[in-house]
């Protein structure tokens, strides 16, 4: 029933979205409004048919019907509720549905709200946001069926990877990530739309800029919670590997992080409009990249869904929107001269530019480590890994000067920065910055990079906070405002502009706790007796007890550790070992106490049958929460960006003729 | 723009695109032991049954190393049957197969033993320091150690009888 019902729902879907596509072009093209409208429609219907989709599988799942292969082989009747909720983002087909969803979500939302604003582009947007729809829904109703149905259905089912049923970041971090793939599709759409339309003026910048600081941010949150993910989960002690996956969802994040910045540069400017599109569409395919690497098997990655037939479909998908994109691209290039030239070489422009060049140079160098791999074994036949030696040895220091630019940039002039301008800016920052080099190194700090990180990291933030205390005081003497609401104020007057000084200031405190994380980390592996110490750092830890019990799809066993600091109990941490029937290893479950200061990690690595002595490893990474809280803060920094100002969107055109002066925003 | 400015694109493209279509053809999961071609690491094991067989009394033997675990469901109940038939038909041409039970609880190993009446010596690995030695990922993988000591092959998975015989044969 459901599964006849949910294979129905999704090939209607897709041929409303193929017929949505069509009328929307020929509407626009003959210009005949009903078809026009007509495609509007299919946006509604098939986010309509595309949440119908995701209730039937989430009844099916909550329903334990096993008669569908899906919930058969992700669901089973021990598997508690929320982790039968989510199971539908835990295997290859509901990922797809998802995914479906998440789209057909963002399509209406930008149907809706840009339709008055962009009345020539919205039938081409509509219809290129229809084609990438008509592509996954085509997966969806063929090659990977969420509702394919299993005969006769098994007494009960498989229940989901037990990976994914460890912690409750399962249920937000896919979702996120997904939001921060699909949501690309919407200023890529725009942006083909205006190639299509060859109205290639500013009206599509304007557009897209919102939705990629959403994008943006969603895949802002996607990566840090996927980090986190694993930090919790996997109990390696690390959250980032430069995993084939993770690699993956860096990638749009850095191209999209280049266009956030470069289209600054065509607001003001009127430059760089061809490196801008170009951008979009990288960022774009590389979002189709991302998930095709996931679910076609072709690396080796924690990440991969089983492998599938959709690989192959994946790959012409993408080739599809890089020779179509391009293709326009090239068409219209001529429509798309430069308006304005580099004055000076210290600028915002010019750091800016260092910015996408050092960012892209970042994402290649990424994208080359990731498939290396695959081109070792096609060219020389040998199989290699690149791991993080290489990626740390190229990245780092490409990071390190993005950190510098992004101190700067937001400081600097436009078109040309006075000496007396710079010295104001930045010679408090700089003070600090040393300031903070000497006391980093006092503390215990050795090496070039880590200084350096953490020296720009302090420059970073005291501009950032310098800007804030300024504009705050500039306030107050003007109106006399309090501290908060002069704040507040300042913020709401200019939400682009402190809302990325605020992401800034999160990717400082994600630099802070990656840099001290990895440098001042401590780990130990010994074996314990009962009543058995060991010390790492500041801490003892004391083995009590070792217990087992059966659960109803899993053996535990666990472990009792007491952990003292000078003598005083501070935590009773239990680390596990859960046995799966149906995996082949046994999956540990870490225990993190997690402080501002630092995290105490515990693994138990093995344990002797009788329960007398156990084998831990014991980990200390500092300020680790703060990676985590820095991300947050990068999440409200969009979120503030975004924000909508109907003062701000009447005044807009007045506002667009004078923001193209030089001078500070 | 220039005619050749247009066609970098395409350029640029098709390369990527054909590495990735060559990607379908490979399997990436399959990764080379080091440890092949090499001496085998040293052990002692301890089995169920009370008997140590070691590595350094078996020089001149070959050797089927298979790690194994009663948890290990399909894979390592498939290849029991095929383990114990390989015993039975090499035990007198000088061939050992060993069994070890990694991360597992003994009374489940005892019973999967009888389950499937293996004769063969099996024995725990409680530190998991075998495990670590041989680089086992996960359960089943099988060593075939030759008479010199050096790892002739490495399987990853269930074992079937051609696969024993195959390795078997080219060790003695």
């Amino acid at each position: 029933m459901i599964s006849t019902l949910g294979r129905f729902t999704l090939a209607l879907a897709l041929g409303i979205a193929i017929y949505g596509a069509i009328v929307s072009i020929l509407g626009a093209r003959r210009r005949k409004p009903a078809l026009i409208e007509s495609g509007r429609g299919a946006v509604f219907a098939v986010f309509g048919l595309a949440t119908f989709a995701v209730l039937l599988m989430e009844a099916a799942l909550v329903g334990r019907d096993f008669s569908i292969q899906y919930v058969a082989r992700n669901g089973s009747l021990g598997t508690p509720l929320l982790y039968t909720v989510i199971a539908m983002w835990g295997a290859l087909e509901g990922s797809i549905l998802l995914w479906i969803w998440i789209l057909a979500l963002m399509s209406l939302l930008a149907v809706v709200m840009e339709g008055k604003r962009n009345r020539e582009a919205i039938p081409y947007a509509t219809a290129v946001l229809l084609c990438i729809s008509a592509f996954f829904l085509f997966l969806a109703a063929f090659p990977a069926n969420p509702f394919a149905a299993i005969f006769p259905p098994p007494a009960d089912g498989r229940g989901p990877n037990p990976l994914l049923q460890n912690h409750p970041l399962m249920a937000i971090h896919p979702p996120c990530l997904y939001a921060g793939y699909v949501g690309w599709s919407v200023p890529y759409a725009f942006a083909m739309a205006a190639l299509m339309t060859g109205r290639l003026g500013e009206e599509w910048i304007r557009t897209v800029r919102r939705w990629s600081i959403v994008a943006w941010g969603f895949l802002t949150v996607g990566v840090i919670l996927g980090g986190w993910w694993s930090y919790e989960v996997l109990g390696w002690g690390g959250y980032w590997a430069w995993d084939p996956v993770e690699n993956a969802s860096l990638l749009p994040w850095l191209t999209g992080t280049a266009f956030l910045h470069s289209i600054m540069i065509q607001e003001r400017r009127k430059m760089l409009k061809v490196w801008n599109l170009a951008l979009i569409i990288t960022t774009f395919a590389l979002t189709i990249f991302g998930t095709f690497l996931t679910r076609s098997g072709i690396l080796s990655s924690v990440h991969a869904f089983s492998e599938s037939t959709i690989g192959p479909l994946f790959l012409a998908f993408i080739g599809v929107i890089l020779l179509v994109s391009f293709g326009f691209l090239a068409y219209r290039s001529d429509g798309l001269k430069a308006e304005g030239d580099l004055d000076s070489l210290v600028s915002r422009e010019t750091a800016f530019l260092m910015n996408n060049l050092l960012l892209l140079g970042f994402a290649f160098a990424v994208f080359l480590g990731t498939l290396f791999p695959l081109i070792s074994e096609a060219v020389r036949g040998v199989k290699v890994s690149v791991g993080e030696p290489f990626f740390n040895k190229v990245n780092v220091p490409i990071g390190l000067v993005l950190i510098f630019l992004m101190a700067i940039g937001p400081l600097i002039a436009w078109r040309r920065a006075s000496l007396e301008s710079l010295r104001r800016n930045f010679s408090l920052p700089l003070l600090l910055a040393f300031l903070g080099t000497g006391v980093s190194s006092i503390l215990g700090v050795r090496g070039l990079y880590p200084l350096l990180a953490f020296s720009l990291a302090m420059f970073a933030a005291a501009t950032v906070i310098q800007e804030f205390a300024w504009g705050v005081r500039a306030r107050r003497r003007i109106s006399g405002e309090g501290y908060l609401t002069a704040l507040s104020n300042l913020t709401r007057r200019s939400r682009r502009r402190y809302g990325g000084l605020i992401v800034h200031l999160g990717v400082v405190l994600v630099v802070i706790g990656i840099t001290a994380s990895t440098v001042f980390r401590l780990e130990k592996e010994v074996s314990l007796k009962r009543g058995e110490s060991m010390h790492l750092g500041r801490y003892e830890v004391r083995f009590d007890d070792l217990t087992a019990w059966q659960e109803a799809h899993r053996f535990v066993v666990q472990g009792t550790f007491t952990v003292l600091n000078s003598n005083r109990q501070v935590a009773e941490m239990r680390p596990s070992k859960r046995f799966y029937a149906s995996e082949q290893q046994p999956i540990g479950t870490v225990d993190v106490r997690s402080t501002p200061r630092e995290d105490l990690y515990l693994i138990l690595s093995s344990f002797t049958q009788d329960g007398a002595s156990a084998t831990l490893k014991v980990l200390i990474r500092p300020l680790v929460m703060w990676i985590w809280i820095g991300g947050a803060v990068m999440a409200l920094g969009a979120f503030v960006a975004i924000w909508p100002d109907r003062r701000v969107l009447a005044a807009e055109p007045v506002k667009e003729r004078v923001a193209w002066q030089p001078g500070r925003s | 723009m220039a005619t050749w400015k247009k066609l970098i694109v395409p350029i640029a493209i098709t390369p990527i695109l054909l590495l990735l279509a060559y990607g379908f053809k490979t399997n990436p999961r399959q990764v080379p032991s080091p440890l092949v071609g090499n001496s085998a690491p040293p052990f002692a094991l301890s089995s169920f049954d009370g008997g140590t067989p070691g590595l350094e009394q078996l020089r001149g033997t070959a050797i089927v190393l298979n790690f194994w675990a009663s948890w290990c469901f399909p894979a390592c109940f498939e290849e029991a049957p095929a383990l114990e038939a390989a015993w039975r038909a090499y035990k007198d041409r000088g061939v050992m197969v060993i069994g070890v039970d990694i991360q597992d609880r003994e009374a489940d190993a005892k019973a999967f033993i009888e389950r499937f009446k293996l004769s063969f010596p099996n024995g725990p690995d409680p530190q998991g320091r075998m495990s670590i030695d041989y680089g086992v990922y996960g359960v089943p993988e099988t060593f075939f150690i030759n008479r010199e000591g050096k790892i002739h092959y490495k399987h990853v998975g269930a074992l079937t009888q051609g696969i024993l015989t195959t390795k078997i044969e080219e060790m003695l």
